[in-house]
């Protein structure tokens, strides 16, 4: 079997992981990153991208609270290119008590979010579209955080620090000698090869996977996974975060983030974070309180719908997630159940995952035996050194002023053949879902309807496929999209559906391609 | 950005037959076509800083808009578009120039021949390219050197039943007045008594170059100056078809007017040949018309088809004996108000015109018949035949011209 050798390793390739492997490799330590799949597509890349002010937890969790405060200013300078500054405003609807603004206020100042009340008519005017009913509103310094670009941002990086990042590697089994994590056995999902990686530390970053991960160096660690269900809006209903003004609560929010904008969430305990199924009810109560931040949001057109997995570490067992402090813990094995060699890190949220990373770094130098600074809260990521926010308006700009003078291969997210081609010869993907995360492919109305197969064609030459792989890719992808659309077909979006249907099934015959 | 334009987005399904059908996307690659800069593009739009200027080469000659079969407001978001992106960068001096045709008309109407030699002069076309950007070769109308409404102020309209409220536009009051002379008379033929209230222009040019807040004063107070008469129930008419389409249609939807005397008037608003069609099916309309031995070739505008009435004027030729006038089914003369006469625009615009002409020219025609002026002045330009409004052949059927 292959060996690999580092000092550590780190399980878990979302946020967390992807900030502790930069953060360690940046202090020098040698080391692995494991992912099951491809990069952030666990809890990270299937959140509805808010960069927390603090606000939410300003309330009920001033210690998450305070941690966003800082996190939020530290990732604004070293992660520019992931952020949009849009801003946040929480509001008080007409279904919300204008009396909770106070306690807002009070818990904002004492956690040191930065805000002000700013008079409704204001509001109204740069947010047209919200419901005229609104009695307070409070100005945030919320924005959006695109987590692809994060995740790739910090792998790049720690791949200069000489990091070896290694997605498609399932973790088999941890070996423990003596009482102590020596190493793990991993699968290349890919080509079905084993290899065993020799560390010197472990470190279990797998958030809601966390405990399934420590079970198999013999450790209980109870983490509830909470599922959250987000739609994504086929555009920009509002330009600025909007929270409802009221304790946290279902589809309390809606984040515009690059063409859409998305409405969350839901908390439901889960068993598994793999198994999160999306319920009509739970799709109706969105749209409900969609209606009641933006009038006609019932009619506006939907995209699509999914669901992701909050990793809520909890001492004991209990039974609304809700209550849960949104903020990390790090766990020493060696202390907690005595196996050395080996520290787990959950909780959190992807707002402050570099704190949760230079948390779990700290400790694996306390345990390493060695002093380093930690550095990551000064270093931008690459692509972020200019400290310039991203963009909305960036891919039309970038077609000027000859536009269509490349071949667009989605229209709807106006990527490119050499957007497509760049994905492919950087990112390794493994299918068109890998390539739709690095360059957001078929996320926009029509859902692949008129880009997959151009993108299938992309793929084909440039990785010099067989028909058969080349098929499969398609299919896969079409299932893909096909998920989130189907439980939320209505409207404009089934009209979609219907063209998009006769394009793969009319025109392509696509269920009778030979596989 | 209304919300009601800008929703219409959601609609779309990206077939792409409004590409197929914009004639502007075909002639040029600077214009990307108007699903990518409806759309496509407003998705990337927030406002303050415009990602994209080619949506100026978009003419908003509207035909995307008619074809999409989802109901997607395409030429409208470009339009408010547009508009932000004027607002942004600020409006170039020749596009708030040729965009006010009553000031031009009350600055050249008295120098009128000095005018309209400064217009043709060669050296002096190629100076104004040069400094002001408006193209050497593009067609400009000839100052009539008196004025519509002077000719209308001493006017008599005979007392009659029924009264009906007269809009003539800038073209009809500066360059065409005849026109409207005929106008006037073929209603008073009709039994109308025929009022023109004093009017200015209507803000049209000024929306269509991205200047809403002008082109808002504007539209604002000529319908303060139509409203009485709406409010008293008379109809109004107008030749211009594009300045009535801003009436009836393009105040609310696009310039987002939400007022009182903009909705009655919009109300009441019809085009020329739309109302006299009207009249010939209530069996209104005076049928005595004598034979004309013409072959007219007839070009129905985009504004005129945004109107969504069909083709009146064809019906109105039929009941002309000996008329035989020839349907043509090239889409846009190019034109597009004040698009082709910019410098960087001209020759997309004969580009998209070509098929027009064309077509004319095939058609062995006596004249032409088209309900637009600058679609006229465009194609005397690109085809060199006489072009006449609609009601110049019925004013000449009826044997008005002899009276």
């Amino acid at each position: 079997m292959p060996t690999l050798e580092t000092e550590v390793l780190v399980v878990g390739g979302g946020s967390t992981g992807a900030g502790v492997v930069r953060d360690a490799a940046m202090r020098g330590f040698s080391t692995v990153l494991v992912e099951r799949g491809d990069l952030a597509t666990g809890t990270t890349g299937r959140f509805h991208g808010l960069l927390h002010s603090g606000g939410r937890y300003a309330v009920k969790d001033p210690v998450a609270a305070r941690e966003c405060v800082v996190e939020n200013a530290i990732l604004r300078r070293i992660a520019a290119d992931c952020i949009e500054d849009t801003g946040g405003l929480f509001v008080s609807t007409r279904w919300d008590d204008p009396a909770f603004g106070d306690e807002f206020l009070r818990g904002c100042r004492e956690t040191g979010v930065p805000v002000d009340e700013v008079p409704v008519a204001e509001v109204l005017r740069r947010e047209p579209r919200l419901d005229r009913g609104i009695t307070r509103a409070f100005a945030v310094p919320d924005a959006n955080l695109d987590p692809w670009k994060l995740v790739s941002a910090c792998t790049r990086s720690a791949s200069e620090h000489a990091a070896r990042i290694l997605p498609y590697h399932r973790l088999l089994g941890l070996e423990v000698h003596d009482g102590k994590v020596v190493g793990a056995r991993v699968n290349n999902e890919l080509t079905g090869e084993e290899l065993e990686i020799r560390a010197e530390l472990v470190i279990n970053a797998s958030g809601a996977w966390a405990g399934q991960i420590a079970s198999l160096a013999g450790c209980v660690v109870t983490v509830l996974p909470g599922k959250g269900i987000m739609i994504a809006m086929n555009h920009r209903l509002v330009n600025t975060v909007v929270n409802r003004c009221k304790p946290p609560s279902d589809g309390d929010i809606i984040v515009p983030i690059r063409t859409v904008s998305v409405i969350g969430t839901t908390d439901v305990r889960v068993a598994d974070p793999d198994e999160l199924e999306v319920t009509p009810g739970e799709i109706d109560e969105m749209l409900d309180e969609g209606e009641k931040l933006v009038p006609g949001f019932r009619e506006a057109r939907a995209l699509r719908v999914w669901a992701g997995a909050r990793p809520l570490y909890t001492p004991e067992d209990v039974a609304d997630t809700r209550e849960v402090s949104r903020t990390h813990t790090v766990l020493d094995h060696a202390k907690r159940d005595g196996v050395e060699g080996f520290i787990t890190i959950t909780g959190g949220k992807t707002t402050t995952f570099r704190l949760m990373a230079e948390h779990a770094v700290d400790a694996a130098c306390e345990k390493l035996g060695v002093v380093r600074e930690c550095r990551t809260h000064e270093e931008p990521l690459p692509g972020s050194e200019e400290e310039r926010f991203y963009w909305l308006g960036a891919r039309v700009r970038a077609q000027e002023p000859v536009p269509n003078s490349e071949e667009i291969i989605c229209e709807c997210e106006l990527i490119t053949r050499s957007h497509l081609t760049e994905a492919l010869a950087h990112g390794r993907p493994t299918g068109l879902d890998d390539v739709r995360r690095k360059v957001r492919l078929a996320m926009g109305p029509c859902q692949g309807g008129f880009c997959i197969y151009r993108a299938t064609g992309v793929l084909h030459e440039f990785e010099h496929l067989d028909y058969r792989a080349a098929n499969t890719a398609l299919l896969d992808f079409l299932q893909e999209r096909w998920k989130g659309v189907q439980p939320i077909l209505h409207g404009d979006q089934f009209r979609q559906a219907r063209l998009d249907d006769w394009i793969f099934q009319g025109l392509l015959a696509v269920e009778h391609l030979p596989q | 950005m209304s919300e009601l334009v800008r929703d219409s987005l959601d609609h779309c399904v990206k077939c792409t037959i409004c590409e197929s059908f914009c004639p502007y996307s075909r002639a040029t690659p600077l214009f990307p076509g108007p699903k990518y800069v409806g759309p496509q593009a407003e998705r990337f739009r927030r406002t303050g800083v415009s990602p994209d200027v080619s949506l100026d080469y978009c003419s908003g000659c509207g035909i995307c808009t008619q074809v999409c079969p989802q109901g997607v407001k395409i030429a409208e978001i470009n339009s408010q578009a547009r508009a932000q992106l004027w607002e942004d960068r600020g409006i170039p001096l020749r596009n708030q120039l040729i965009a006010r045709p009553s000031v031009l008309g009350r600055l050249g109407t008295p120098v009128a021949p000095l005018a309209n030699w400064t217009l043709r002069n060669r050296p002096l076309r190629w100076l104004g390219e040069r400094l002001l950007g408006v193209h050497r070769d593009a067609a400009l109308p000839r100052f009539a050197g008196r004025t519509f409404q002077g000719w209308a102020r001493k006017h008599v309209s005979p007392a009659a039943e029924r009264t009906i409220v007269y809009f003539h536009a800038c073209g009809t009051n500066y360059y065409e007045p005849a026109v409207g002379r005929m106008t006037v008379e073929v209603l008073e033929h009709n039994g109308f008594h025929v009022v023109v209230p004093p009017q200015d222009c209507c803000g049209l040019p000024l929306q269509s170059n991205g200047n809403f807040p002008a082109a808002r004063g504007y539209v604002r107070r000529l319908a303060a100056n139509l409203a009485p008469y709406a409010r008293d129930g008379c109809a109004i008419v107008s030749n211009s078809t594009s300045c009535g389409l801003m009436l009836k249609r393009e105040a609310r939807e696009i310039l987002e007017v939400a007022d009182d005397d903009v909705a009655v008037v919009s109300e009441a608003m019809y085009d020329l040949c739309e109302f006299l069609l009207l009249l010939h099916q209530r069996g209104e309309l005076r049928t005595d018309f004598k034979p004309l031995e013409l072959t007219v070739p007839y070009h129905a505008p985009c504004q005129q088809q945004g109107h969504g009435i069909g083709k009146p004027a064809l019906d109105l030729f039929a009941l002309i004996p000996g008329l035989r006038a020839i349907e043509l089914d090239a889409d846009c003369c190019g034109i597009a108000g004040t698009y082709g006469l910019k410098k960087e625009k001209y020759e997309i615009s004969m580009t998209v015109g070509e098929r027009l002409f064309g077509q004319l020219r095939e058609s062995k025609g006596d004249l032409a018949a088209c309900d637009s002026e600058t679609c006229r002045w465009q194609i005397e330009h690109g085809a060199d035949i006489q072009a006449v409004h609609p009601v110049e052949l019925l004013h000449r059927a009826y044997g008005l011209d002899a009276g």
